[in-house]
């Protein structure tokens, strides 16, 4: 290797360190904040060194009506729309990836279309439909609404998982007289684990952090989850308790990343690609 | 023989029966809300106490488009979409993304954790840390102080402004992401020719790289637009569209149509306007990724 592009090679990378760390500094002032802030006695607005470290805007906001009950509606929501999401992807992904039909094709494209929709736009009409019905704040009208929504997504991930299961290792299934359901459960599913917990990891995270879909569903104010609740802290209370807010953000966003982190291994650039990605 | 036939169909038909809750839960409660969204569109429905709603054919649309309201929101969705997703998180996250190539391990993991988490972050907590970024006496304005350079009351003088900047920090990750995946994609034999060439970097990029990364920059766009115009929770916890409706886009112009003003029918007329734009970008996306179904 001639020295010259060596050295020029060394000189990219300090000057592409550089850029790096430019825009992570601009990037992690936001983070910086509400870390700093939520064990910040004397928290405002902007990023500063805590005037000394406390712990109780933890343990001001860790009552009952502030944030145990808020988190227990989020995990029933998105615990009940997870599974209902990730129960009914897997049947459907099954003879989508096993029997070749002539409507798979049309039916996957269509899945694939409901991905890419804004399903912001259709939440007024699921209100309107949701009162004529009586599903209007319910927690099953908003776990069916939430499952709904995250199907599309769930169903293509999972068939693509699922295509990558050899179908010769359920042909010996058969054989031995096991029907689909019997080898949907006890060999393609088990062999598919990593991907089937990145498709329920997946929905969940996506149904945890959705403001909009329970902030129009649900009425009542001992129902709402934490995505909806934490707007209380800008209530009409006037002062607004910035290390109090920031605590609860921290404990609210926590579950989330720690998901994301057990997946993240295997969430590559093509997963990204393979379908939408909506806030 | 047509038993034989009936009997083949009987057996698509047991296979193709794990699909029915998938199919009826979509049914139910996607495509019957869309058909609603088209129906009521139509209607003056209203959010008090109407006893029946009528017909009123293409009032909604005339009246949307004669609203200075309307116009102002699909205006501000397009500044919104356009600073935000096609110029923002798309070339940032482009610029990310190569020079996470060239850069040390450290660093690179270090950038992609603290980018990563920004978009992992629920929506409306993101809202609230760029609140207090932009907020008068926040972050952004004590830099400002701190540089001698002149401070603004970002949420009241620009707030479409902070509102894209917000978004470009909530969801340039997935743009890198992509384009890591597809920048990895590239041969390396042809990388290293073209190096060992001594071809300028800018010229590398618009004859080499950009090229041989066209589809996932039509994909990403695609998606990162479709993302952008259904974002209502960012811009409701920051501004709540204001002030006045200075920073209004589409779906929080649909909202307070449909609930401040009881106006469901109206607020519907918007929404599905909104889904035919959003069909219109999917209709392109599905277009792109044709040859991977």
């Amino acid at each position: 290797m001639a020295s010259p592009l060596a050295s020029r090679r060394t000189g990219r990378r300090l000057a592409a360190d550089a850029g790096l760390l430019v825009v992570a500094a601009a990037f992690v002032l936001p983070l910086a904040w509400v870390i700093l802030s939520s064990v910040d006695p004397h928290a405002d607005l902007r990023v500063k060194a805590p005037d000394g470290l406390t712990l109780g805007n933890f343990t001001a906001v860790l009552k009952p009506d502030i944030t145990f009950t808020p988190l227990l509606n989020s995990l029933l929501l998105c615990g009940g729309g997870t599974l209902l999401t990730v129960v009914c992807a897997a049947l459907a992904a099954y003879p989508l990836s096993r029997f070749p039909s002539r409507l798979n094709r049309p039916f996957l494209l269509t899945i694939l279309f409901a991905t890419s929709l804004p399903i912001t736009a259709i939440m007024v009409p699921v209100y309107a439909l949701y009162v004529r019905v009586n599903l209007i704040d319910t927690l099953q009208g908003t776990v069916l609404f939430f499952a709904a929504s995250q199907l599309p997504f769930a169903i293509w991930l999972m068939k693509n998982f699922m295509d990558s299961v050899p179908k010769e290792l359920e042909e010996a299934a058969w054989t031995d007289g096991a029907n689909s359901a019997q080898s949907l459960v006890r060999i393609v599913l088990p062999l598919m684990a990593p991907g089937a917990a990145v498709v329920t990891v997946f929905s969940f995270v996506m149904m945890w952090g959705n403001f909009f879909v329970p902030f129009m569903l649900l009425l009542t104010p001992d129902q709402m989850p934490a995505s909806v609740s934490i707007n209380e802290f800008f209530g009409n209370r006037g002062m607004v308790a910035y290390g109090q807010l920031a605590a609860f953000s921290v404990i609210y966003s926590t579950p989330v990343i720690l998901l994301y982190v057990l997946i993240a291994r295997r969430l590559g650039g093509g997963f990204a690609l393979g379908g939408a990605m909506k806030g | 023989m047509s038993t034989a036939r009936r009997g083949v169909r009987a057996r698509s038909l047991t296979r193709a029966l794990p699909v029915a809750p998938a199919v009826v839960l979509l049914f139910l409660f996607l495509a019957g809300p869309i058909a609603y969204c088209a129906y009521i569109a139509f209607t003056d429905l209203q959010l008090t106490g109407q006893a029946h709603s009528s017909f009123v054919g293409f009032a909604n649309f005339r009246t949307a488009f004669r609203d200075e309201a309307f116009l102002n929101a699909v205006w501000l969705t397009l500044v919104f979409t356009v600073l935000s997703s096609l110029v923002g998180q798309n070339t940032l996250g482009l610029a990310l993304a190569s020079l996470m190539r060239r850069a040390s391990k450290p660093v690179r993991t270090l950038t992609g954790g603290i980018v990563i988490t920004a978009w992992v972050l629920p929506e409306v907590v993101a809202g609230f840390l760029l609140y207090a970024f932009f907020r008068r006496e926040g972050t952004l304005n004590a830099i400002l102080d701190w540089l001698h350079l002149p401070r603004q009351n970002w949420l009241f003088t620009l707030p479409i402004l902070a509102v894209s900047f917000a978004n470009v920090w909530r969801g340039t990750a997935f743009s890198m992401l992509v384009y890591s995946a597809a920048l990895d994609d590239i041969p390396k034999e042809i990388t290293e020719a073209v190096e060992v060439d001594g071809a300028s970097g800018p010229r590398r990029l618009w004859h080499i790289t950009l090229p041989m990364i066209r589809r996932s920059i039509g994909t990403n766009l695609m998606l990162n637009t479709l993302q952008t115009l259904s974002v209502f929770g960012l811009i409701w916890v920051m501004t709540r569209g204001g002030p006045g409706n200075k920073s209004q886009t589409l779906p929080l112009f649909m909202y307070e149509q449909a609930f401040q003003n009881s106006m469901i029918g109206y607020g519907t007329a918007v929404a599905l306007l909104l889904l035919l734009v959003g069909s219109l970008f999917a209709l392109v996306y599905l277009r792109l990724l044709r040859t991977e179904v």
